[in-house]
């Protein structure tokens, strides 16, 4: 039976994981700062290279990094709910491949950093209005119908990509692969994604028990006191928005926003009261830690985070389905 | 909440989907303890109807109300606590235990930021024993058979504790044990708590035993309503499902064969 103290207990413990998660991203890197003067670095005033280095390198990617993987988990785990699918992800609507379309173009007529953050949005933006306008048209709304726009959605916005990347000069083709893939050394501006993901949270949490009766069908949950309609649209907008900001910050990574849920769901069960902010710790987590290893293991070189993300995430999700398939045989 | 008003009134409620009418200007009323049996051929409306009763769809014209409300009027929340409904058909998409999946019946009486309490959970544990599934309550709903599942959806009808009961073939999948449980179920909660039941059936001689009222849908638009007696006969029945019948009478009870 669930209940609020067992949802607190298993929040703080994944709370925990959170910050040493991000301890560790403080610490680790080209050169090893000890945990000691990380805390100095962070809470005192002297002046020193660590000090720098924490502050203002890798606290601020290490923020963002939380923001944008959380971002993900959560936009998932709605995403999930809406479509009533498991298999779900934050891309499968389309709103990444339109980020990456206005990515692409600011890179391709080389805009600025916040030319292209502004770009990308724009683009995830432009997709999600697309897909909710097509899956919404005559007020009717099936899970199908709105799975096949984004999927379409996504294809075309693929295609685009291609076309860019075919057409674009070598010296750009590799900025472009990496925004492509996920990244996170541009993200230096953590406040921003920190605010959408509290605001997404705090948003959804009054909704989640209603979340949790649409998981069980619309019908079901408006017969037990649901708004549906209103829901499901509100829903769409969160997981979207929050996708967009995600993506805009970091660029496409993959597999967080699929995996994180589902193990959370696998460990702690299907109430979103507790699956929603523990999806949203555990997924911050993790991309911190896959982005320190991207890192650090092949220092000084960076890998883009994405790769590593998806060299994780696809083995772990083989074997759950593997896993998963067995036991209900 | 009215509490003299009946439970369930409609007022020249027509119901169809495109073209295809189902009933015209169907005007019925269903009182604290009445029980009413919907009958038809397949594909006749009797699910459309139902679930226009049920406040989720809209009729093609007409009124529906609750507890001397429209379900407008009413809002999603109140009316989840005046009506229940159970659906012919589920899918669970997400693994679930017996208990939790049993536990949203109770979302109506909670409020916005609530927890389960102890109290929901005897409600819960109360209305899993009442359909036999107790000894459930930690398995997975993925791992329940057909008929297990419908007792499941009747045990989170039951927590949900509404006053008017709308059930859409609430003993398929059932064994006869336990059709005769479910159905002798909704007759208690009619006759002892004062519940309004509406149910689609397709046994009249179930019907005849457990149920008042009948209302008898053609598929064409034309529908009949009266009480049991009235309404299950061997002729008004062989037009209903235009196959020829013949009753057989033992116990003071009726059954219908087909010929």
């Amino acid at each position: 039976m669930p209940t609020r103290r067992r949802a607190l207990l298993i929040l703080a413990a994944l709370a925990g994981l959170a910050v040493l998660s991000i301890a560790l991203a403080l610490m680790a890197g080209s050169i090893n700062i000890p945990i000691s003067e990380v805390v100095s670095a962070l809470f005192g005033t002297q002046e020193s290279m660590a000090g720098e280095v924490v502050r203002s390198l890798r606290l601020p990617r290490a923020l963002a990094g939380f923001a944008c993987g959380g971002l993900l988990a959560l936009a998932g785990s709605l995403l999930q709910v809406l479509l009533r699918n498991p298999l779900a992800d934050p891309y499968v609507l389309g709103i990444s491949g339109g980020a990456g379309v206005g990515a692409l173009v600011a890179l391709l007529f080389g805009f600025g950093l916040a030319g292209i953050n502004g770009s990308a949005f724009l683009g995830a933006l432009a997709a999600m209005l697309v897909v909710f306008g097509l899956a919404h048209g005559d007020g009717s709304w099936t899970q199908t119908r709105l799975l096949l726009t984004g999927v379409i959605v996504a294809a075309g916005c693929g295609a685009m990509v291609a076309l860019m990347l075919s057409i674009a000069p070598d010296e750009k083709l590799r900025g472009m692969l990496f925004w492509l893939m996920g990244d996170l050394s541009q993200a230096n501006d953590p406040g921003l994604v920190l605010g959408v993901l509290a605001a997404v949270l705090l948003l959804a949490l009054p909704f989640s028990r209603e979340l949790n009766l649409l998981t069980r069908g619309a019908d079901m949950a408006q017969t037990l006191g649901v708004q549906v309609n209103r829901l499901r649209r509100g829903v769409y907008l969160a997981a979207s928005l929050a996708t967009a900001a995600a993506v805009t910050q970091a660029g496409s990574i993959g597999f967080i926003g699929l995996i994180v849920p589902h193990l959370v769901r696998l460990a702690v069960g299907n109430d979103q009261r507790l699956l929603l902010p523990a999806s949203a710790l555990a997924g911050g987590s993790l991309l911190v830690i896959a982005d320190t290893l991207a890192r650090t293991v092949i220092a000084p070189q960076q890998l883009p985070v994405g790769v590593l993300t998806a060299l994780i995430g696809v083995p772990a999700f083989l074997f759950l389905l593997t896993r998963d398939s067995q036991r209900r045989r | 909440m009215n509490r003299d008003a009946p439970l369930l009134e409609t007022r020249k409620l027509s119901v169809g989907i495109g073209d295809q009418s189902f009933c015209r200007d169907l005007d019925l009323t269903l009182h604290a303890g009445e029980r009413l049996a919907i009958l038809g051929r397949n594909g006749a409306g009797k699910s459309t109807l139902l679930s226009v009763l049920a406040g989720l769809r809209a009729p093609q014209a007409g009124e529906v109300r609750i507890g001397g409300a429209s379900y407008a009027a009413l809002g999603a929340r109140k009316s989840a606590l005046i009506r229940g409904w159970l659906p012919q058909a589920r899918g669970d998409a997400f693994a679930s235990t017996v208990l939790e999946t049993a536990l949203v019946g109770r979302h109506p009486h909670l409020d916005r930021w609530g927890w389960e309490t102890e109290k929901d959970a005897k409600i819960v544990r109360d209305a899993l024993a009442a359909v036999d599934l107790a000894e459930f309550e930690q398995r997975d709903i993925q791992t329940l058979s057909g008929g297990e599942r419908q007792r499941l959806a009747i045990a989170t009808l039951l927590a949900q504790a509404p006053r008017l009961f709308l059930l859409d073939e609430p003993i398929a999948h059932l064994d006869l044990k336990h059709q005769i449980a479910m159905l002798e179920l909704f007759a208690g909660a009619a006759r002892d708590c004062g519940a309004a039941v509406a149910m689609v059936l397709h046994e009249p001689a179930l019907a005849w035993r457990f149920c008042d009222r009948a209302l008898l849908i053609h598929g064409d638009g034309k529908t009949e309503t009266g009480p049991v007696r009235a309404m299950l006969t061997v002729d008004r029945l062989s037009a209903l499902y235009q196959y020829p019948l013949q009753a057989l009478e033992s116990d003071g009870r009726v059954s219908f064969m087909p010929r």
